[in-house]
């Protein structure tokens, strides 16, 4: 494998396990604005914990993914008090705090960042991608995923049905809070340096703008958008401006066009008709 | 000494919040009226300020004019910002009656104002670079000295200036026949249409209103702070939603109270602890009150909790 496309291929994993993160919030019609700050909180974590303790990979990775499932547990009580667009500020307010902390500690590095001393090679990001993936799909094919479902279409009517509206959506951010926790550790171990101001809020803005774009109907989309979005601009091989100007314009133009998504339910029902049942076609 | 030095920040705070106001009812007005969250705001001030930049230090594109005059160039930014909101309400309001029975379909106007931030963004940056530029006015320094305080004199009038301009709004919200059309509007888009508005032509107005505002702001920190660049709008941007938050989402005086508090927070807590602590105090006041008190200092209970 070369040494660019290994690079690409990181950086797919690390921003398709970012995606799933944020997706899982999603699927219950929670939008996470503030996906940066717990990525943040999984690479100090991360960093911290291999440079100080000297703990093994494994182990820095499942801190990482813990530490940034618990806070977003602690933080889950008041910000899913808000709804709409007051829990849009609210996760975009808490990412800008995580990153003001971040700088004003000197233990952690302040702005001049951190080294992280532990390094992984580009074939444990995928496979622990393909792990997430696998774990997203699963989630959504559990009872669980059924109620995340109910709730994401119809609060009220999920609510009147006896699905523990609260609980759904306090589990589902914890478990998107430690995936983010995760691709932060992977970020800080792949790249070796992190630094307060790559978490910014264009990160978090990107990533949810990855899901929405995906389509938030199925487990097809955070894969199907990210995937998207990391690799045409490599193929097309264009500057860093005109890349984010194009991506821009398909924005809004899916937003006009397909506002539900690049993958939905109906797609794929279509597709898999197609696929596997000819015979009633005759 | 040590009170005057409190009191000679919270001076400078105020003024800073004058900057942050104008962006802040924009945001405030499009929230309130059309229940949208309009991200390219922070993108539309910063296309006034690099336009009227690029006009006064080289001219009009195609080698059409030499450089322009600051107060025209700035003046032609205001019109190119009002003309890239009425562009964005043409691709992102239009389509906010879509419904394809989701729960994140509120979002689509909210999305393609990201994209839009995206396009207007790194347009400027295609364009120009990212480099901060100068921008020269004939007013450098002019400081007013009272009982030992120091205001500056262009900051003073932008504060005043704001606030005329926001008395103007709200005279336009309350009294004319389009604020009324407005804000029967924001009250229920649907009962609007059938009293006989038309929505359609009525809502570009709101968009005319956020180009206006962002222009004028940019302008005013264009002349204060006799510098322009890409990156301008992000501070302002975040530092006017947390003002519209703390104001009350949809309250046009609320923004203001809000853009000086934002501002007084700011400058006081780098007084006292330092430069990049002003990022933690800002946003943890603003999730305090999103969390405990939505509605912020002014505003109303219903904005934010119908469609959004």
């Amino acid at each position: 494998m070369s040494g660019y496309l290994s690079g690409v291929l990181a950086i797919l994993g690390i921003n398709v396990i970012f995606a799933y993160s944020i997706y899982i919030t999603a699927a219950t019609g929670q939008l996470n604005l503030g996906g940066a700050g717990f990525q943040a909180i999984g690479a100090y974590a991360c960093a911290i914990l291999s440079n100080e303790l000297g703990l093994p990979i494994y182990l820095t990775l499942i801190f990482s993914a813990i530490l940034g499932g618990a806070i977003s547990f602690l933080i889950a009580f008041p910000v899913l008090r808000t709804k709409g667009v007051y829990m849009v500020l609210a996760t975009f307010a808490i990412a800008e705090i995580v990153a003001g902390i971040i700088l004003n500690s000197d233990f952690l590095g302040g702005p001049t960042g951190m080294i992280v001393n532990n390094y992984i090679e580009t074939e444990v990001v995928l496979v622990v991608a393909i792990i997430v993936v696998f774990l997203g799909f699963y989630i959504m094919s559990t009872r669980i995923g059924l109620a995340m479902r109910a709730v994401h279409d119809d609060e009220a009517v999920a609510d009147l049905m006896g699905v523990n509206k609260r609980a759904i959506q306090v589990s589902a951010f914890t478990i998107g809070g430690s995936i983010a926790g995760l691709s932060g550790g992977l970020y800080a171990l792949y790249f070796g340096f992190i630094e307060a101001q790559y978490f910014n809020a264009n990160i978090s803005i990107f990533v949810l703008l990855y899901v929405l774009i995906g389509g938030t109907q199925t487990a097809w989309g955070p894969l199907l958008g990210a995937s998207f979005f990391t690799l045409i601009p490599e193929a097309l091989r264009i500057g860093d401006d005109w890349r984010f100007f194009i991506f821009g314009v398909i924005i809004v133009a899916m937003m006009i066009l397909r506002p539900e998504g690049i993958v939905t339910r109906d797609a794929l029902d279509r597709v898999w008709s197609k696929l596997f049942s000819r015979k009633s076609n005759v | 000494m040590f009170f005057e030095q409190v009191l000679q920040q919270i001076i400078n705070g105020l003024m800073l919040g004058s900057i942050y106001i104008s962006v802040a009812v924009a945001f405030t007005l499009a929230i309130g009226i059309l229940n949208f969250l309009n991200f390219t705001i922070p993108a539309l001030y910063m296309f006034a300020g690099m336009v009227g930049w690029s006009l006064s230090h080289y001219g009009l594109p195609f080698g059409l004019s030499g450089p322009i005059k600051w107060w025209f160039a700035l003046f032609i930014g205001i019109n190119c910002a009002i003309l890239a909101s009425l562009l964005v309400e043409r691709f992102t309001y239009r389509y906010f009656k879509m419904k394809h029975g989701d729960a994140t379909e509120h979002a689509i106007p909210l999305v393609s104002s990201l994209g839009f931030l995206l396009i207007f963004e790194y347009l400027i940056l295609i364009a120009h670079g990212s480099d901060t530029r100068g921008f020269s006015t004939p007013f450098t320094n002019l400081d007013w000295r009272v009982a030992g305080f120091i205001i500056s004199i262009p900051q003073l009038i932008s504060l005043i200036l704001s606030i005329l301009i926001v008395a103007a709004l709200s005279y336009l919200l309350i009294r004319t026949k389009v604020g009324r059309a407005l804000r029967a509007i924001a009250e229920n888009p649907d009962a609007a249409t059938l009293m006989g508005i038309d929505v359609d032509r009525i809502v570009p107005v709101v968009f005319i209103l956020i180009g206006f505002l962002c222009g004028v702001s940019a302008s005013i920190f264009a002349i204060n702070y006799h510098e322009v660049s890409p990156y301008m709008g992000d501070h302002v941007g975040t530092k006017a939603i947390a003002a519209m938050v703390i104001g009350g989402l949809g309250s046009v005086w609320g923004a203001i109270a809000g853009g000086l508090i934002v501002g007084l927070s700011e400058t006081l807590s780098i007084y006292f602890f330092g430069a990049s602590s002003a990022q933690i105090t800002v946003w943890s006041l603003l999730l305090l009150l999103v969390v405990f008190k939505p509605t912020g200092l002014f505003g109303h209970n219903a904005i934010g909790k119908g469609k959004f």
